[in-house]
């Protein structure tokens, strides 16, 4: 009874993963497709098969300067993270002041109030900043983040104070402690982190797309979608598929050879 | 405490070793000060700024008038009401079912070997593409005629349909993108919950002659209270600002089935230039998103049950 109840239930289960992977699998059939055959949606065509759309979407599409661009904002905004979100979360882990629960809580804010929310200030706030139209200006709201200082709190906590008491008797200041002492331990929470920023913003579309007006500065997703909407009017799946899955090839890459990491690092995401 | 540390402690006040006690804030407000100079330029400047200008209905002369006029031309507005009704049904229609599936995977796969492994991938792979590259998929799989959905259809004797040209069709079939986007994070949560839930519990419960039904309800959705309790809030988040397929796909059609709330935020300002009307559009909005977010986390909060 309890056998044959799980096996309906793995069943269910992997008809339910088949279906999501559909768009996977069609997306990796067709982008191997040339030209325009007539049974495009087809997931399991006779060929043939060669990289001609991949060849054709590179040069068509600005991949290499999208490329760019989208490391360029994702390492920046990274970079920055770090700093900030190592000295707040060293002050609501360790530290005692009068307000903590109160500050910490209007940190928490920042967690809905998402940048293209807020377009009309936000937009307004770029052009004052003379920031608007520059990957700068895509990067700055980024730079303070309630949920990594969040989680750089948690961990901080999960060290034991030895070490910086150790440190401090030595007569090490806040800087070196938090730099040589706590940031070497913290490492598994520093690496949560940047996988839950980098895949945000690699994947972030909204704010790219508001932030930035001129072609030069566009990032992967604003520009597959621009690159999509084009080939789309010549209906031309095979070239779209090829592009999206340079889009997406990059993290799904990461993700199927570190999968433990990435997915320690989302569960960590949402907890409280 | 032990005495040791007791004692460490009374030496460090008798003799005044660490020169910041002197100004104890000082440290505090070096280290917050990064975070909180963006968080003021882009968290709660914007916050008051977009309040004040939805107030604001006219500038004359360097002058400025205040009062509710934006408000009562937002409310009368039917593309504002259209898009609100649009994001009650959006919000429903992708939170429940992603989330009774997100459940009934983690269930169904809760169990680590190779297969329930595999599975696990798939269901989370939607994950890490960005929507925008969802939506390019989804494109051709729902084109009418060509498409896979249609060729597949057809295979089965079925018709055509235009998923996304139909006015009572294409809000649903944004839906279910954002449904195979986010089942798989949630699933994640949930299987973190689960493996928080004892399985003496479950057994012992199971000894006693409950149901599998019974189990559920009874032990396993008490225990997965707090996972609720964050993902529920993730979800209404997502629901209000995951519209980038609405972007792409169908830029709010036809005739306003898929316009929701953010994407009308961003067509009064960014196609209409209307600061007044976008403003006042998204005070309601973020208005919504707290009351929802804090309500939904405090009844969580209240039917949790948490092991001491």
């Amino acid at each position: 009874m309890r056998a044959s109840g799980r096996h309906l239930a793995l069943i269910a289960a992997s008809t339910a993963a088949l279906i999501w992977a559909v768009p996977f699998a069609w997306m990796a059939v067709a982008s191997l497709r040339p030209g325009v055959p007539p049974d495009i949606a087809s997931l399991t065509p006779s060929g043939p098969f060669n990289l001609g759309n991949f060849k054709e979407a590179w040069t068509s599409g600005s991949f290499p300067l999208w490329y760019l661009n989208t490391l360029l904002m994702c390492g920046g905004i990274l970079a920055v993270q770090l700093v900030t979100v190592s000295m707040a979360g060293y002050a609501f882990a360790r530290l005692n002041f009068p307000g903590r629960d109160w500050v910490f809580s209007a940190f928490l804010l920042q967690l809905l109030l998402i940048p293209p929310l807020l377009i009309v200030p936000n937009l307004a706030t770029l052009v004052t900043l003379h920031l608007y139209d520059k990957l700068l200006g895509i990067m700055a709201p980024y730079f303070a983040s309630a949920f990594g200082v969040f989680l750089m709190r948690q961990t901080f906590r999960s060290i034991p104070r030895d070490f910086e008491e150790a440190a401090m008797l030595d007569g090490a200041g806040v800087a070196v402690l938090i730099r040589h002492v706590l940031l070497p331990l913290a490492r598994p929470g520093l690496v949560a982190f940047a996988i839950v920023s980098v895949t945000a913003h690699w994947n972030e579309f909204l704010w790219p797309l508001m932030a930035v007006s001129s072609p030069r500065n566009q990032v992967l997703t604003v520009g597959l979608a621009s690159f999509a909407s084009g080939a789309e009017a010549g209906s031309a799946w095979g070239i779209i598929a090829a592009g999206t899955f340079l889009v997406a090839a990059p993290l799904l890459v990461l993700f199927l050879v570190f999968q433990r990491r990435f997915v320690s690092s989302f569960v960590f995401s949402g907890i409280k | 405490m032990s005495i040791d540390e007791r004692a460490l402690g009374a030496g460090a006040e008798l003799l005044p070793l660490i020169p910041a006690r002197r100004r104890p804030w000082l440290p505090v407000a070096a280290l917050l000060a990064p975070s909180l100079l963006f968080l003021a330029l882009f968290t709660y400047g914007p916050l008051v700024r977009v309040t004040v200008e939805s107030l604001m209905v006219g500038r004359f002369a360097g002058d400025s008038a205040f009062g509710v006029g934006n408000y009562q031309r937002l409310f009368a507005d039917p593309h504002f009401a259209r898009a609100a009704a649009n994001n009650v049904v959006y919000a429903v229609g992708t939170i429940i079912p992603s989330l009774i599936l997100a459940l009934a995977l983690a269930l169904a796969l809760r169990e680590t070997d190779r297969f329930t492994a595999l599975l696990r991938t798939l269901v989370v792979m939607p994950l890490l593409i960005p929507l925008v590259a969802a939506a390019a998929l989804f494109s051709f799989i729902l084109l009418p005629g060509d498409g896979l959905l249609d060729f597949y259809l057809h295979k089965l004797g079925l018709g055509m349909v235009n998923w996304l040209g139909d006015p009572d069709l294409a809000l649903g079939a944004v839906i279910a993108i954002t449904i195979w986007k986010n089942t798989g994070y949630y699933m994640l949560f949930f299987l973190a919950g689960l493996a928080g839930v004892p399985q003496e519990l479950v057994d012992a419960a199971r000894i006693d002659g409950a149901g599998a039904w019974r189990r559920l309800r009874s032990i396993v959705l008490p225990l997965l209270g707090p996972t609720f309790g964050f993902v529920v809030p993730i979800a209404l988040l997502n629901a209000l600002t995951q519209i980038d397929h609405v972007v792409t796909m169908t830029q709010g059609g036809p005739s306003d089935a898929t316009n929701l709330l953010l994407y009308y935020i961003y067509q009064q300002a960014a196609q209409n230039y209307d600061t007044g009307l976008a403003s006042a559009a998204t005070v309601v909005s973020v208005a919504a998103l707290l009351t929802l977010t804090v309500t939904s986390f405090r009844l969580i909060e209240r039917g949790t049950h948490y092991e001491s």
